[in-house]
Order: structure tokens, then sequence, then C-alpha cells
């Protein structure tokens, strides 16, 4: 990388944006380039987001501070109406890092917008250097979903760049609303209806974001259906023609659906052929109890679900072709409250997080899958079905404390709590996985 | 729910279409499942032999119309006991014994019509997990199923589906509304329109 050696003068806290002309601009910067800043887990490092010349609103700017104050993992130092901007350019030279260390900030998010592209630096004050520089292609009309979404995905890379974890404001959450599947960006813009008027329930994502499976009532039964999310087109497994079919999932290779078959044999789970036709293949043999809501562990190989054999639910585990069937959750034998349900396995591997029945509602816990320790997440309101973020730190979940069912998301780590949705009833949650690397 | 609650509404307009059908066909289609009552003898002659026909046709004409009122009767009480239902424990699906006794009325009426066929809808209260509770509704909607195929029904007859919660009969979050939306439903989905009550 080879700074450009231009003094950028700025301007400060005095609202006067300062033009400077394109010749510095530095473009040449590796693409991916991590230098590694120094980031330790439960300290926040400060960041200022410099005003972006250009910017319409303010917004590109506005969207990467919510996005980096929403991943929990750094201090954003205000910049209101970007009264702190800097000039185009971006080499390491161009920076007043004395002042920026002085104003406490660690890292300084530097960006510019291109027609179709967003140029991003990312500063490391301390070294007084650039730690970062790439260029996110934006595509759509300005605010559109699809301009939010390459925004987001620059907001992700540069908290990589700054902590060494991609964020997650790049992916949606799928949910339930009025009987329909709706998707809503995870900063709670453009929120959408997948499906039409008529009931259906449990969203999940593939893999690559690009399909929702879902169960569909229909007059035929309810079966499972999966959405083409960019085509907007609908189909029902072959699979499942006819009865009771609930709770679908994509394999983590996105080939095939794990998913809930009712009959007057008790409910199963069973494995079918995402994409091709295919008989479906029994998993669990519950002998006339409920198995439900399956959940894969990270490499494919085993589920975690819901099942009734006990006589009432507990969550357990059990290999992708239903043996070794074991209970997971601390279940007591006499503990006459005990209702535990709706696990999902977060994307590390390391946790499980369910809802469990306390003091007569429901609160979202998580148990380790290494000693088993639980531990409770809510306690305000009744709070159910949780979904983990691809960052296996933030838990979107359906909670009453507002008074009506809402999609709440919380940092594990912190406990700081946002609501995602708002208007009508919003519950049973899916966090899809990242949308939109950066190329 | 709706629907459920114009099947209700819809059932005294049945009964009364079901009697006027009845009337006018005047034993000249189908006759009754059961025969006529006996009439009674023609009463001594009084005003000559037009009057007296005339008050004997009257006379056959309002104990076939009653005749066929019981039978619609008859009728509406038939499907009110298949379509009655039953209800469960919290977060259980065995039957209670009030719930047998349900359903033990429902089984001859069953049998007396090998063409009827149903479909029950399981059901749960508000609380318990949304996706869960379509487990539990199909497991008792798949117990009700067993008990009636253990009582002779025979099980191709018999359509199960699950709501969960999805469907509550009652809004609200009391006592008596959770008690009465954990409930089996039963809708008739072949066969109601020559359908006979139980042989006694």
């Amino acid at each position: 990388m080879r700074p450009a050696r231009l003094l950028l003068p700025l301007a400060v806290a005095t609202g006067v944006l300062v033009a400077f002309p394109l010749a510095a601009q530095d473009t040449t910067a590796g693409r991916g380039v991590h230098i590694g800043m120094q980031y330790t887990p439960g300290l926040k490092p400060n960041v200022l987001v410099l005003a972006i010349p250009g910017d319409l609103r303010d917004s590109a700017r506005t969207i990467i501070e919510r996005d980096l104050d929403a991943g929990d993992r750094v201090t954003i130092i205000p910049n209101t109406g970007g009264q702190l901007a800097a000039a185009v350019g971006g080499g390491s030279a161009a920076m007043n890092y004395a002042l920026y260390a002085k104003l406490g900030a660690a890292a300084v998010v530097q960006c510019t917008l291109a027609p179709a592209s967003l140029h991003v630096v990312v500063h490391d004050v301390g070294h007084a250097r650039v730690a970062d520089s790439r260029d996110a292609v934006i595509s759509g009309a300005p605010l559109g979903p699809e301009w939010r979404l390459a925004v987001h995905g620059a907001s992700d890379e540069i908290e990589r760049t700054i902590t060494g974890v991609r964020g997650i404001a790049a992916t949606r959450v799928a949910f339930v609303r009025d009987g329909q599947i709706y998707e809503i960006d995870a900063d709670g813009a453009n929120a959408r209806a997948l499906t039409g008027p008529g009931l259906a329930l449990s969203p999940a994502w593939h893999p690559t974001g690009r399909y929702v499976t879902f169960s569909l009532f229909t007059p035929k039964g309810t079966l499972i259906a999966v959405e083409d999310v960019q085509a907007h087109a609908v189909r029902t497994l072959a699979a499942t023609p006819w009865g009771l079919n609930t709770t679908p999932l994509f394999s983590p290779d996105g080939n095939t659906v794990v998913y809930t078959h009712g009959d007057e044999g008790g409910t199963d789970l069973y494995l079918a052929p995402a994409f091709a036709p295919g008989a479906a293949r029994r998993i669990t043999v519950g002998k006339g109890t409920d198995n439900t809501q399956p959940t894969f562990s990270p490499d494919g190989k085993r589920l975690a679900f819901t099942s009734g054999r006990l006589g009432h639910p507990e969550v357990y585990i059990t290999d992708i072709d239903g043996t070794d069937a074991e209970l997971l959750t601390p279940f007591e034998y006499g503990d006459a409250d005990a209702y535990r349900a709706s696990p999902d396995w977060s994307p590390d591997g390391r946790l499980i997080a369910y809802q469990s029945r306390v003091a007569g509602t429901f609160q979202v816990m998580t148990i380790s899958l290494r000693d088993h320790a639980v531990k409770q997440l809510t306690s305000d309101g009744l709070n159910s079905d949780p979904s983990w973020a691809p960052d296996s730190r933030h838990v979107v979940f359906t909670s009453t404390r507002t008074g009506v069912q809402q999609l709440c998301i919380l940092d594990a780590e912190s406990g700081r709590t946002r609501q995602l949705t708002h208007g009508s009833a919003a519950r049973i949650a899916a966090w899809s996985r990242a949308l939109a690397p950066l190329p | 729910m709706s629907r459920r609650n114009s099947l209700w509404s819809s059932i005294p307009t049945l009964a009364v279409i079901a009697a006027a059908l009845a009337a006018a066909a005047c034993g000249k289609k189908q006759p009754p499942a059961q025969p006529p009552a006996p009439q009674p003898a023609p009463p001594p002659a009084a005003g000559g032999p037009n009057q007296d026909s005339l008050m004997r046709a009257q006379r056959t004409a309002d104990s076939l119309a009653a005749e066929s009122q019981r039978m619609a009767a008859a009728v509406a009480a038939a499907r009110n006991t298949i379509t009655a239902p039953v209800y469960f424990d919290l977060d259980k699906s065995d039957l209670t014994e009030q719930a047998k006794a349900v359903l033990d009325a429902k089984a001859p009426i069953l049998s007396a019509n090998p063409g009827l066929q149903i479909r029950i809808a399981g059901n749960c209260d508000a609380r318990g997990s949304d996706e869960y509770n379509l487990a539990l509704g199909q497991r008792r909607a798949a117990t009700v199923k067993r008990y009636l195929t253990d009582h002779g029904v025979d099980g191709a007859r018999v359509d199960l589906i699950s709501y969960g919660k999805e469907r509550p009969a009652v809004e609200g979050d009391s006592e008596d509304a959770y008690a009465k939306n954990r409930r089996d439903e039963f809708e008739i989905t072949a066969g109601a329109d020559n359908l006979k009550p139980a042989r006694s």
C-alpha cells in the first residue's frame, strides 16, 4: 500500500467541509488486507466515522454508524450531523492522527462515494496508519434495499478490520406477521411480505439467502414450501403432498430440508431433497410422541430438536441418521413446570438457545454444549423462539415486553437489547447468514 | 372460527329446508328411514264425504309434516353430536371421561352413516410454543381418531389436522378461554347430505 503524500486539511467541529481534489484518491490499496488492529474482547474501541462527501442526507454514514453500534463491539464517537469531515483521499499521511487520538478514537472510518462503489478506508489511529482500504460495490437506487445491503456489507467489513469479527448488518430476519412470512433488514429497514394472505409459519433461510422455507397451511394440508425470494416464486416440496408438515430448515450444505411430519403415529423429523424430486427419509422414531423444531449443528452431522417423549417438551440431540438421541436440557424429575422448546444451534457450534418456562412464562436461555452450563438471557415479558445471528453473539426472539409480540435483538454478551420490528405483531424469527460479502 | 359459527347458525336453516323438502315430497320419492306413524281411524262422518276426506287429508299432511320435522330435528341432533368438540387438560392429549362420553355418542352415528367422513382438527390454548403446539394439536387429534377406530370406525373415514394455537375458539388469556381452546373440532368432509340419526 502506498499512501498518498498529501496533507489533508480537516474541518473539526465547525461544520465546514473542506473540498479537496480527487487526485490523491487511493484506490490501489490491496483488497482484503488486514493489518490487524489491537482488539481486546470486552473492551470496545472508540470509532469515529467521518462525514462522506456527497452522501445523500448523510445516510450512508448514519447507516454505518448505526451498524457498528448495533454490532456491540465498538463505541461510536458522536459525530453529530457529520461535523467531523475529511477531504477525499485516504492516505495515512493525509490524516491528522494526533487530533483523532485526542478525541479518543482508536479507529477512524473514512468513506468516499462513487456512482457504483463505496471506497472505505479504516485508519488505525494508535499506529497512525491505514488498517484497511477497499471498495464495496454499490448497486440499486440510493437508500433502496440493494443499496442499503451493500452499505451494510461495508459496515461488516469495517467491523472485521477493527475487531477481527465480521459484523452482522448485511443480514435479514424472516418472521411471521398476520399469517404471512415477512423479511426485514437486520437494522429494522425494508420490512416486506414474502407470501400472500393465508397462514404460513416457521420460516428458515437457505445458507445463501436466496431461498426461504416455511410451513404453508393449504386445503390439502400443511405443506413445506420453498420460496425463491429474488424471483418471488413459491413451490411446495414433493415429499409433503398432504398432512401436517411443519418447522422446516435447510441443511448447512443447502441441499436438503429437514422438517416435522405428523400423522396418527405421532410427529417425527424427516429429511427430503430441497431442490430435486425424491422421497422423504425418516430421522426420529418417537413412537407416538412429538418430535419437532429441528436445528442443525454447523457441520450438519447432528440435530437438536424438541421432543415430548418424557411427557413434556425438552431439547434433545440426535445424529442425523436418528441414532443416539439424548436429552440435552437440564430436566429434573418432578419439575411440573418444565417446558423447554424451540432450540437454535449457534453458528459457531458452542451454544444452543431455547425457550424455557420460568414462573409460568417463557424466557430465552442458552446451554453450552461443552459443559451444559445454562444462562438466562431475558426476564422482561414472555420471550420465545430465539434465532442466532451469524456472529453467534446476537439473538433475535419474540417478546411481549412492549405489550404486543415484537421481535427483539439481544447481545448475549452484554445483555443490550433493541427492538427490531414495529407495527402489527411479529413472531417466530429466523436470522439469515451473511448476505452481501464484499468482493 | 367464522366457519364454525356459520355452520352452527346454518343448522336451523337446514332443518327448515329438510322439513320443507320432506313435506313437499310427501312420501312420493324416498320413504323416511322409519315408517310413518299409524294413522288414527277416521271419525264418523260429520259433514259429508267431501269435508270428511279433506279433514283426513289434512290430518295425514299434518302427521307427515310432524314426522319430517321430527326427522329434521333428529338429523340436526346427529350433526351436532358429530361436530361436538372434545376438550383436553393443559399440555395433555389424554381423553377425559367427559371427552369419552362425547366420542361415545359419535360412534353410532358414524356406524349408521357409512358414507360419512370427518376431519378432526386438534387445537391448543395460547400458552406453549407456537410450533410445538402444532405437534400437540396433532397428538390430540390422533388420540381421538384412535379412540374412534377402537370403537369400530374405519380409520380411512377420519382425516387429521392440527392448528396448534393458530385458530382459537375464544380470544383472551383467561383460564376459561384456555379451557375452551384446548379442543378437537370435528368437521364433516363428506356424506353430510343424507345424514341419518343413529339406529335405535
